[in-house]
């Protein structure tokens, strides 16, 4: 592609008619305390993972309750299991359970 | 004279098929052992010694079961009445029908019915010797002694309290079966004596003839058809209940001799299912005493309690969630009776049970480390927990130690917590890369601030350096003069974090470290029986509010005596306790630090300390 100096950004667009909701169900029923989420990310900022890469589990679980599952496909295998972000989570979610759930999931569908 | 019936068949059939079925299980599980587990075990076998330690221990435990009678007096009496007086009768019996069959060679049913057979007339020469009388009177005695355990068992499934018990065992179909036909057989045994004693009016003994008489007397059916028919009815129900025994708990009686020899021999639980495993989960008697004690009451789990995840095993059908639902403290361990050890079971089949998916560590990056006398390896939840960091290097600084703190900025984990979700592949990976970074630091010694760490560093990493947690570490120090401490005159508890104590058998060192600048209080539940905190990274189906319930609990034990402190070594439980705001929570590493006279802290700070990052800012600090 030729250089024009910029780039167009990946389609944003989340269609919730199209979307696969599969993981987000199949996450919510083995682990409910996760719709107790609040989005505050104090799960990321703690994450001894998220201190080397990229890996961000507040925005995997936002892109998988929108059913975008890419994220999740390429980082959740970095995951450590230190159950840090589980202690410091505001809502008490069960966190560990949620990524074991992640992968039970990414195995299935 | 031909001492054959019919009726002995149920009997003869069952103890065949039962014979049969233990010889196929007990092939399975010595073949199926690791291949050094066979060598130990052929070794073993040979070895008269093991042999002799072995049937001590299989007759204390088997027979006389010793640690129910440590247990409950009452439970103690109820088991040994069943596997002693039956076993007595069993030896006794065989005894007894030597001097009646003239024989060697008995039928295996022959002493079993001896009563039936031997109303022949040429035993009237024998009555005349006390040796026959004497056996009467003793097979009488042991039948009653069996029969007062019969009562005792059955006052244990009304009054389960009497005997220690707040929970019993809900069992399965085949347990019922096996139950109700052992419970039936000594009563069967004393009837069917009974009349037959009375129907020929000789040949019973103190409780079988007059009960006997009495019977012959009040029941107005012909008593020679009655005492066939209670014959018949004492076969049957041996025949059922030795057909059901190895599908039923009372499994655990011929497989537990196996497992204490195996244990005896040296056999160790492996990390996959071995014919040592599947000896374990068969020896698992159902007794229920790990019920009560397991903190997963407080939170209201009751299907996941050691005896109902053995039972699924054992079914083959556990669920992931099951697998799961453990704190693996090990406290069940600790209590059970039989020494299985559920907790490695437990991770068995977590492993089996885990995904497949790869894990991609290749982000850990190795970096250049430079070398120190003690490399510090401060643990994933210590860096929530930056009090304990602090006072650990402030204590470092006076000492005078030249540290390395080895996870200053970016910590990697030391691999236990993907361990205890069942992903031992997964975790080799972290395992490798920190074994390389502490092995660069050329030190002499490990220390670390986390009992997760420790275990696991003991346990999986092979390192060829002294290994310590910080309460050793500390208590070193100490002891060598390196850091003067002044008594701070605090009542402290003192909780065993469950890594350090029953995973690591760390009990001495705390204790003794805070004993020397304050008063230790004595808990309810310490040492090995002490309550986990209810954070356990081992578990995965419990939420927040079934942990806090957990938590309280184990707070509720801890707090009795009235405490000024909680102290532990352990930044998990420092947490979990911590966020329940009923009790300052410190770690060893801060007391000791707030311990050490102002005047030596100021003098020391700055001299020592080296980051590992320089150009970095502390993560802890940030926090």
């Amino acid at each position: 592609m030729k250089d024009f100096g910029y780039q167009a950004h990946r389609d944003n667009t989340i269609d919730f008619e199209k979307n696969d909701f599969r993981i987000a169900r199949f996450l919510l029923e083995r682990e409910p305390s996760l719709n107790l989420c609040i989005g505050c990310g104090s799960c990321t900022g703690t994450c001894s993972t998220g201190h080397f890469t990229e890996f961000n589990i507040r925005k995997i679980h936002t892109l998988i309750k929108r059913g975008d599952t890419e994220m999740a496909r390429k980082q959740i295998r970095q995951c450590m299991f230190c159950g840090k972000c589980q202690l410091i989570c505001p809502r008490g979610i069960n966190l560990r359970n949620v990524i074991l759930g992640i992968n039970r999931a990414l195995e299935k569908i | 004279m031909i001492n054959f019936n019919l009726f002995v068949l149920p009997f003869s059939l069952g103890l065949l098929y039962l014979i049969l079925k233990i010889g196929k299980d007990w092939y399975k599980w010595i073949t199926t052992l690791s291949p050094v587990d066979k060598v130990k075990f052929t070794s073993g076998i040979r070895n008269p010694i093991q042999i002799l330690i072995s049937l001590k221990e299989v007759f204390f435990e088997v027979l006389i079961h010793r640690k129910m009678w440590k247990r409950n007096p009452l439970l103690g009496y109820m088991h040994m009445s069943f596997a002693l007086g039956w076993f007595l009768l069993i030896v006794l019996g065989n005894i007894e029908s030597r001097f009646y069959s003239g024989t060697h060679l008995n039928a295996p049913y022959y002493p079993i019915f001896l009563k039936f057979f031997i109303h022949d007339k040429l035993v009237i020469f024998f009555e005349v010797y006390a040796v026959p009388r004497f056996f009467r009177f003793i097979m009488d005695l042991l039948l009653l002694y069996i029969l007062s355990g019969l009562l005792l068992a059955f006052l244990k499934r009304k009054k389960s309290k009497w005997f220690g018990m707040k929970q019993v065992t809900r069992y399965q179909l085949t347990d019922h079966v096996a139950l109700t036909t052992l419970w039936l057989i000594f009563p069967m045994r004393l009837l069917a004596e009974s009349f037959t004693a009375g129907y020929y009016g000789s040949g019973g003994g103190f409780m079988t003839q007059p009960l006997g008489n009495f019977l012959t007397w009040i029941v107005p059916l012909p008593t020679d058809l009655v005492a066939y028919t209670m014959w018949w009815g004492y076969s049957l129900v041996l025949g059922i209940f030795f057909v059901t025994l190895p599908y039923s708990r009372y499994m655990h009686i011929p497989t537990e001799v196996l497992l204490i020899f195996f244990r005896n021999f040296g056999i160790k639980p492996k990390k996959w299912y071995s014919g040592y495993s599947d000896t374990e989960v068969h020896s698992c008697s159902r007794c229920g005493v790990c019920l009560d004690i397991c903190q997963m009451n407080l939170a209201g789990i009751h299907d996941s309690q050691a005896v109902y995840f053995i039972r699924d095993v054992r079914d083959k059908y556990v669920s992931e969630q099951i697998s799961r639902k453990c704190l693996v403290c090990g406290r069940c361990q600790e209590v059970c009776p039989v020494g299985i050890h559920s907790d490695s079971l437990r991770l068995i089949k977590r492993r089996e049970l885990s995904s497949g998916q790869d894990a991609d560590y290749s982000f850990v990056s190795v970096s250049t480390v430079r070398t120190a006398e003690v490399v510090y390896f401060s643990g994933c939840m210590s860096h929530l927990t930056p009090s304990i960091i602090r006072s650990m290097k402030g204590i470092m600084e006076v000492a005078g130690v030249s540290y390395l703190h080895l996870d200053e900025n970016r910590s990697i984990c030391c691999g236990r917590p993907l361990m205890l979700a069942g992903k031992d592949r997964q975790a080799h990976d972290l395992v490798e890369f920190n074994k390389k970074l502490i092995r660069d630091a050329r030190a002499g010694i490990l220390v670390t601030s986390c009992p997760i760490c420790y275990r696991v560093f003991k346990e999986e990493y092979n390192l060829p350096i002294r290994i310590q947690h910080h309460a050793q570490f500390l208590l070193e120090l100490v002891r060598s003069g390196k850091i003067p401490l002044q008594s701070m005159h605090r009542r402290i508890i003192y909780h065993d974090p469950c890594d350090l104590g029953r995973g690591s058998h760390v009990y001495e060192a705390p204790r003794e470290l805070l004993g020397k600048f304050s008063d230790l209080l004595i808990s309810k539940e310490e040492k090995n029986n002490a309550l986990c905190c209810g954070g356990s990274l081992g578990m995965f189906e419990a939420d927040h509010q079934q942990r806090d319930l957990m938590t309280n609990g184990a707070l509720d034990s801890l707090l009795t005596f009235g405490p000024e402190i909680l102290a532990t070594s352990c930044p998990l439980c420092k947490k979990t306790f911590g966020k329940m705001n009923r009790v300052p929570v410190k770690d060893l590493a801060e007391l000791v630090f707030e311990s050490i006279p102002d005047g030596r802290i100021r003098s020391a700070s700055g001299s020592v300390s080296v980051p590992f990052h320089p150009e970095l800012s502390s993560e802890a600090e940030s926090i």
